[in-house]
């Protein structure tokens, strides 16, 4: 097939930035739609011109790094799709598609459609563990966990940390992170002594930050690679306001 | 050529740290025999750690709570992103919970074995013993292992293991741990014990006064190029596998940080031992850029197959079921399609090199799960299997419940890496090496659900034990730009940079690596013959000379520029290239991942040859010719078999 590309290129974070348009021929179906740039890319560099610069590394969905906004949604149009899982045999021979990097006043672009994520790196430096030194630990049986527990920790530790719910907010807000990694680590046991102080100083950290505040929009779920549930947010909320009264 | 050409032999090396003795109390002589620091001196020393991954990762966390100034490095934007994060299985551990019959002997006895008797037995009873420690260490992390309705963990059995020894969460495991690590490391950055640099790339290591004592950067964003000091350097930067270009790892993954410590004298033991997973999507054209791997659990419930005929081109459903060859159920009646991974893999080449292959190009067997279907029903191969039958409509656009998939062997995991002490040190004094970057624990072949054992053994457990006894001797003179050797290093980097910008030829950097990950998958892959070998190292030769005149990388040095990062990798890639094809050639044995053609048996299995090559193959960098040195392995509590699957 035959595709427009409409693509943000941005020299470096200082430069305005500014669509640009290609036209790419001889896309396969099967190729995923980071082959099709790498395949735009061999030409540019061919021609002498700039490649587009893009973040990406395991290609299956799981590293997180893929951060492109594709038709106007982060990830594409596919669900529960990372966009390095993304293929081409969902366009159609002749198409326009636009292709743009995360936009958030959290995550400036550092280059074209690479954007700088170290916001989130701060808010689980806040709290976003359980302290358990190395050496520590008590026998893995000391303390069993009901099942329905840890399932449920576990959907919300799936989370890839690929900021596609930040990119769709939009008020910018970096909730539904935050609430993952409260919901997995306030479901269990080991993770109870520093539940409290963990929610207040995450949320801190994510207002300082500059993410906005969560509207309840539910963009971010319906974008989200891992489908982590709005719910997490709820129960971020319940355990904020139990913190707060605890420590007042 | 005669095999002198190829390479010349030096001296034996010896691991000189692990204490003799009954095994189970080598590791605990060991830590008592080690020095150690005060802790009012930990503050004083810095150690550097390349690499975020699971060993890199727990290493720096686990080093900054013992109040060690760490500098961490890794070449993606958080620190979260280093590819152990990838792995889907399971992580072993001798707990015995089951009752089954484990044991930390029983797991240590597996390794050995599983690793074809070309591992050292002092390493892999550490790692057996280390095993436990670390299912607690993550569980008190956080990890939401897998857990029964009763609380506690859940096991399952991997990889043909007879116990059931391995923990797991759902199928991402790899990532549930290194975010248990990443965790453990981001509160260390917050404590200040570790100053973290995301999209750096360690570029050259420094040596002064015969010790390790830093590394050159640079910076991927600004481009800038800095000198980084420190009193050891740990090297924790991963596997060699891209090296063939399409692999499952990420497209990052690069061999740059070991080889330039290998440059610089350290050893590289058993390049040639690279694992080959059965279980990955094919090919679907000259776009691919990467390949993605399937679970082999798969193989409990599938079946492999191919038409008996050649060339027989008919939709799998149009092909009766007298005209279909399960071959693994056919060869190896016993365990059939649940044969070691090596074994599955080159049954698979074989079939397809008879031109039975099915798919694009021929290069694909069917994984057919229509009897378990028809035995279990399609709800319950969905609940076992849902996720990974939905990653694979997701990328070939196939529904494996109406059609069988189609699988093919890919590159995965690479045993071999830099020679390293018990104590994990290189030859390099100063420079330890730790999780898929060393070679120490798997022998020719490593066991499914041990990789993350390893990685998480030697960052949180052994290294943060020994890396003391080298240290009592620190902290070292300080350092700076104008030091002689450090300014030489720095050169080197600068040089290579602007000899990269500066060809302006007319073919891309990504063209050589296909072409060089060509020559690898046809000579140095899954089978590997005396002429294959010589053929691939000249070829490989008249490649590099070509990148050296014709590479085209875009742009300047100043800022971001992915083009020139993978130039560098991929030129490094070249050399790497080299060595691996002259260990593969000089190794004239069969053993784990490494199949000589001209070593089978009558039936066409895998023949050792323990009299001539019971050693690691430790090269010392030597341009064209690089320098062997052997080191014996002797084996006292398992005694060398083998393998038989029939």
């Amino acid at each position: 097939m035959s595709l427009k590309l409409r693509i943000w290129r941005q020299a470096d974070a200082r430069d305005k930035g500014s669509m640009v348009t290609y036209q790419l021929q001889n896309v396969s179906p099967d190729m995923s739609f980071l082959e099709m740039l790498d395949v735009l890319n061999e030409r540019l560099t061919l021609d002498g011109e700039d490649p587009v610069a893009f973040d990406h590394d395991c290609r299956e969905g799981i590293c997180g790094m893929c951060s492109l906004v594709i038709n106007g949604v982060p990830h594409g149009p596919e669900k529960a799709t990372t966009t390095c899982q993304l293929h081409m045999r969902h366009f159609t021979d002749g198409e326009t598609i636009d292709i743009e990097p995360w936009r958030a006043a959290a995550f400036p672009v550092v280059k074209d459609l690479v954007v700088d994520r170290r916001a989130f790196d701060k808010i689980i430096q806040a709290g976003g563990y359980i302290s358990a030194p190395t050496g520590s630990a008590p026998d893995a049986h000391a303390t069993p966990v009901p099942k329905a527990d840890a399932d449920l920790a576990f959907e919300a530790a799936t989370c890839i940390g690929c900021g596609a719910c930040v990119a769709a907010c939009p008020n910018g807000s970096g909730m539904l992170f935050t609430a993952a990694k409260i919901t997995h680590l306030g479901l269990l046991p080991q993770g109870q002594p520093e539940r409290d102080t963990r929610v207040i100083d995450m949320i801190n950290a994510h207002d300082e930050a500059g993410f906005g505040g969560c509207t309840n929009t539910g963009e971010c779920t319906s974008v989200c690679p891992k489908g982590i549930p709005l719910e997490t947010i709820a129960r971020l909320n319940k355990d904020y306001r139990q913190a707060l009264r605890a420590s007042s | 050529m005669t095999m002198t050409d190829y390479y010349t032999l030096g001296d034996p090396v010896a691991d000189t740290k692990a204490p003799d003795g009954p095994i189970e109390t080598r590791w605990e002589r060991r830590r008592f025999g080690a020095k150690l620091v005060n802790p009012a001196n930990k503050r004083k020393l810095t150690v550097i750690v390349v690499g975020t991954g699971l060993a890199g990762g727990s290493a720096a966390a686990t080093l900054g709570e013992l109040g060690y100034q760490v500098k961490s490095y890794c070449y993606q934007d958080s620190p979260r992103r280093a590819h152990s994060i990838a792995a889907q299985g399971g992580i072993n551990a001798a707990k015995n919970y089951r009752n089954d019959g484990d044991s930390v002997h029983r797991l240590f006895y597996d390794t050995v074995k599983g690793g074809d008797f070309r591992s050292r037995e002092s390493n892999v009873h550490r790692l057996a013993q280390i095993s436990v420690q670390i299912i607690d260490q993550c569980v008190a992390q956080g990890v939401p292992f897998a857990r029964e309705y009763g609380g506690l963990l859940d096991t399952r059995s991997f990889g043909g293991a007879q116990v059931s020894r391995t923990f797991y969460a759902r199928g991402q495991t790899g990532q549930q741990l290194l975010l248990g690590a990443y965790q453990a490391l981001e509160r260390q950055i917050a404590a200040g014990t570790v100053q973290m640099h995301d999209r750096h790339e360690m570029l050259e290591l420094i040596i002064v006064d015969g010790r390790a004592r830093g590394i050159v950067v640079r910076d991927l964003v600004t481009g800038e190029i800095s000198t980084e000091f420190a009193d050891a350097v740990v090297l924790a930067s991963g596997g060699y596998g891209n090296v063939f270009f399409l692999s499952t790892n990420a497209k990052g993954c690069n061999v740059t940080a070991s080889w330039r410590a290998h440059r610089k004298g350290a050893l590289f033991a058993n390049p040639c031992y690279t694992q080959i997973h059965p279980t990955c999507i094919p090919v679907s054209g000259d776009h691919q850029s990467k390949l993605t791997l399937m679970s082999e659990s798969l193989r409990n419930d599938g079946r492999v197959w191919v038409p008996k005929a050649k060339g027989d081109t008919r939709v799998p459903a149009d092909i009766p079921e007298d005209e279909r060859d399960y071959y693994l159920e056919r060869i190896y009646p016993a365990f059939g399609n649940l044969v070691p991974r090596d074994i599955a893999s080159r049954a698979a080449k074989n079939v397809c090199d008879e031109g039975r292959g099915v798919g694009p190009g021929g290069l694909g067997v069917y994984l057919d799960f229509a009897a378990a279907i028809g035995r279990l029903g399609r709800d319950a191969v969905e609940a076992k299997y849902g996720n990974l039958f939905e990653m694979y409509q997701r990328i070939t656009g196939e529904d494996p419940y109406s059609t069988p998939m189609r699988i093919y062997p890919a590159v995965h995991y690479t045993m071999g890496g830099l020679w390293v002490d018990y104590d994990l040190q290189s030859t390099i004094p100063g420079l330890f090496v730790i999780g898929e970057a060393n070679f120490s624990d798997h022998g020719a072949n490593r066991l499914g659900a041990s990789a993350l054992m390893q990685g998480l053994a030697d960052g949180y457990f052994v290294l943060p034990n020994t890396i003391g006894d080298y240290l009592a001797a620190g902290p070292f003179p300080k350092l700076d730009g104008e030091n002689a050797e450090v300014a030489e290093a720095r050169k080197l980097v600068e040089d290579r940079i602007e000899k990269l910008l500066s060809i302006n030829g007319d073919r891309t950097v990504d063209s050589f690596h296909r072409e060089l990950g060509r020559i690898m998958w046809e000579y140095c892959g899954m089978e590997r013959t005396d002429a294959g070998l010589r053929k691939a190292i000249s070829e490989i030769r008249e490649l590099k000379a070509e990148f050296w005149q014709r590479a085209k990388v875009p742009g300047d040095g100043e800022g971001l520029n992915q083009s020139l990062e993978r130039a560098g990798r991929v030129a490094d890639f070249f050399e790497l290239a080299e060595l691996m094809c002259i260990d593969a050639l000089h190794r004239e044995e069969s053993c784990g991942g490494h199949f000589r053609a001209e070593s089978q048996t009558e039936e066409g299995e895998a023949q050792r040859d323990d009299d001539t090559f019971s050693y690691v193959a430790a090269w010392e960098f030597g341009g064209d010719t690089p320098v062997l040195h052997k080191e014996d392995l002797t084996f006292e509590y398992v005694h060398p078999s083998q393998r038989s699957y029939k």
